[in-house]
């Protein structure tokens, strides 16, 4: 069942008073982490991470639509996560709930503000047509720490992705009429080409039960936690993307900890990341 | 070693006839056939055929022995988990304090752990559960572990056998629920170590010569400590 | 839509080059899933399509309660990213209408009596969609109840037959599903060949819908034996070295 019974959370601290998680690993050590990508046919692109038991897939479809009026020459970029109720006995079907939309937004702003996609090079006619690309997070089985996963899945998706100019060439050749310059477009690029990206961050999440601080946590270590940390660093080794979550506090010093153990962390799967989608 | 195994079967398949077996747990008849209704393990006990799922619920016979974790505090008592298909009713009158009508919070709440017996079940399939027996109380250290409810039995062993060679090489305090959840209680360390053992004996349940095979890793454990 | 395209070439052979009567490969594994109490990955041609079955457990909201069996909801759904033009998340009537006739088909399958009060909850997601998709999901949903140890009367499992340029077919693929004259899905309980579900669209004569029929229900026992092979290879132990 899904309550958390009060003596595996006594269980939990009392192993962590002595250095030491359920599964046996250190504070700061991550599950095995597995990516795979091209998964789904259908998809432009698509990613399946596994964080342990945990698993995400994420995939990516472009459409040719509007621009936003105060980007007039970028593309769009939407990202949308489902907790279908497929992944826990606990999640329900209908609409998002706050916390799949939370998620949601989290990845978001993480492929978003990083500008991992490069959106300026995604135009197709000024002010008239852009690429618009969804981002779908499918949460299929869920062992705690969703946050990473579905970022990861979420780069190693875009990673690998490829700009349907084939599928899309017959409503693109539709719209010469309507835009001349379509034709100087095609030219340019008469294949499907991988979407044009920039070195994204590495988002690590950790939380806090009684006074420790582990990352990436299990189910069982999420569900005691009162507090959760995502920091998101890029080559540089410099921050790109925070939020906490959950009703509990963090010192300045745990703070401190996590963005290191985040920087450690991060170098490590970002290596991972390169190695499995070849970028 | 030996790597025999038992036979698996799966729903729909036809395990013999009503002329030379009875239709034991798990199977139904048609036409003259006794057929598995589920995936699990072939039993043969004198002419009945039994088929003992792999996984599955926790099915509750009267005055088995489980572990349940409280859900919710009702005026007349509370609802408990007991891995069943739906939860069990545990009354004010079945447990060991004297709790007042309404009161029912002061004693017991959502999250708690407790050992109790199989009470009543009526013809709806549902169950009460007690507290009244010596020895069952609320449990407040130590962990839960879980496990398949079929594979309890080999855990406990022919007459206890399993959980005493476990007891003889590990230092704990063990309570084995018929409903699939075993409370450990002991060192840190030594918890770890029985869920260990637990753990393989799961894995390893539809195999002969278990038995040997976890003395091995009992002794390797203990001389894993002395050193 | 009908079109010039070319469903059956001069050698009898289809678009994919499989014969009338041949199946698309199909490949499925069972118990994939960490939380799931049973669970089924199946592949069929282009199609990919992930099980979880939840239960028996308590059935909420209690209204929905039934005092004297289990209420076995299935959920499809398709992903977003699982179609052509990307679908909007969240259920739309067409996969509301599959969701009852797999919830009512597994329904007549399960032994619910054994559990009132409870639900068991079989959640189809198509994750790659190419025609044959209810079919795909339900003979996974069979798979991954059996792996959850529900209690059935048989593994259900489906299979569809069509028309295409005049002639009867087994298991359409996307292009003979969008070209083609029939659809005909069905799902049976292998043992005794009754049937579970049964939709047709399109035109067909009687004398062809029963030749659609055969197709389709042969069809249903070569997927059935994949079936119980995923279900063995899983939990047959595998010989030590």
């Amino acid at each position: 069942m899904t309550i958390v019974p009060v003596i595996k959370r006594d269980y939990i601290c009392n192993l962590a008073k002595q250095g030491k998680r359920i599964d046996g690993r250190k504070f700061d050590e991550y599950r095995k982490i597995i990516i795979e990508t091209n998964i789904v046919n259908k998809a432009e692109g698509s990613a399946r991470v596994k964080i342990g038991n945990t698993q995400v897939l994420a995939g990516i479809k472009m459409d040719v639509g509007e621009p936003y009026s105060d980007t007039p020459e970028s593309g769009v970029l939407t990202t949308a996560a489902e907790l279908i109720p497929l992944a826990s006995p606990t999640f329900e079907s209908g609409p998002p709930q706050e916390d799949a939309i939370e998620l949601a937004r989290v990845v978001d702003r993480g492929v978003r503000e990083s500008q991992v996609i490069e959106l300026d090079k995604l135009c197709i006619v000024p002010k008239e047509k852009v690429w618009i690309i969804f981002l779908d997070i499918h949460i299929l089985d869920y062992d705690g720490n969703l946050f990473d996963a579905a970022s990861l899945s979420a780069l190693a998706a875009l990673m690998t992705s490829k700009i349907p100019i084939q599928r899309m060439k017959p409503i693109l050749e539709n719209l010469k009429e309507k835009f001349p310059n379509i034709e100087k477009y095609l030219n340019d690029h008469p294949e499907d080409y991988p979407l044009p990206l920039k070195e994204p961050p590495i988002s690590c999440t950790s939380v806090k039960f009684d006074n420790f601080v582990v990352m990436d946590p299990s189910l069982d270590e999420e569900e005691i936690a009162n507090a959760r940390l995502t920091v998101a660093t890029d080559t540089n080794g410099d921050i790109r993307a925070m939020q906490k979550g959950l009703n509990g506090s963090f010192t300045r010093e745990e703070i401190q900890k996590v963005i290191k153990a985040s920087l450690d962390n991060g170098r490590e799967i970002r290596k991972q990341l390169s190695e499995n989608t070849g970028y | 070693m030996q790597d025999e195994k038992r036979q698996i079967v799966f729903p729909s398949q036809i395990l013999g006839d009503v002329k030379s077996n009875k239709a034991g747990k798990g199977t139904f008849i048609e036409n003259g056939k006794i057929i598995s209704e589920r995936l699990g393990i072939l039993n043969k006990n004198s002419e009945f055929l039994n088929v003992i799922p792999l996984k599955g619920r926790y099915e509750p016979v009267i005055g088995d022995f489980v572990i349940g974790i409280v859900e919710e505090s009702l005026s007349a008592g509370w609802l408990v988990d007991i891995n069943a298909p739906s939860p069990a009713f545990l009354h004010t009158e079945e447990v060991p304090w004297d709790v007042e009508f309404g009161d029912t919070d002061k004693y017991l709440n959502r999250g708690d752990t407790i050992m109790a017996k199989v009470l009543k079940i009526d013809e709806l399939k549902k169950m009460q559960v007690t507290m009244k027996d010596r020895n069952l109380f609320k449990i407040n250290n130590g962990d839960i572990i879980d496990v398949e409810p079929s594979k309890i039995p080999r855990i406990i062993g022919k007459q206890g056998s399993m959980i005493s060679l476990i007891k003889k090489y590990i230092r704990c305090r063990i309570f084995v629920g018929k409903n699939g959840k075993i409370w450990v209680d002991a060192e840190l360390d030594n918890i770890e170590r029985v869920k260990k053992v637990i753990e393989k004996i799961e894995n390893e349940a539809i195999k002969f010569g278990l038995t040997n095979r976890i003395e091995e890793l009992l002794k390797k454990e203990v001389r894993n400590v002395q050193q | 839509m009908k079109s010039d395209k070319v469903l059956i070439d001069d050698n009898g052979k289809r678009l994919d080059g499989r014969g009338f009567d041949e199946l698309r490969n199909i490949k499925i594994e069972a118990g994939v899933l960490h939380r799931a109490d049973g669970s089924c990955y199946l592949e069929w041609g282009g199609n990919k399509v992930l099980v979880a079955v939840y239960g028996p457990r308590e059935a909420i909201p209690r209204h929905t309660q039934n005092s004297l069996r289990a209420i076995v909801n299935a959920r499809y759904n398709m992903a977003a990213f699982s179609v052509e033009d990307r679908k909007r998340p969240g259920p739309d009537r067409r996969s509301k209408e599959i969701s009852k006739v797999i919830s009512e088909a597994l329904e007549k399958i399960v032994l619910t009596e054994q559990f009132p009060r409870s639900s068991i909850d079989v959640n189809i997601e198509v994750l790659d969609a190419e025609a044959g998709t209810r079919c795909a999901g339900l003979t996974a949903a069979g798979v991954a109840l059996a792996d959850a140890g529900i209690p059935m009367k048989d593994i259900p499992v489906a299979c569809a037959a069509g028309k295409i340029a005049g002639k009867v077919v087994l298991d359409l693929g996307k292009e003979e599903d969008n070209f083609g004259d029939a659809d005909l899905p069905i799902a049976i309980s292998p043992r005794t060949n009754e049937i579970l579900l049964l939709q047709m669209d399109g035109h067909l004569t009687v004398d062809e819908f029963n030749q659609a029929l055969d197709y389709a229900i042969n069809g249903c026992h070569k997927v059935s034996e994949i079936q119980k092979k995923a279900i063995l290879d899983k939990y047959q132990i595998k010989k030590e070295e």
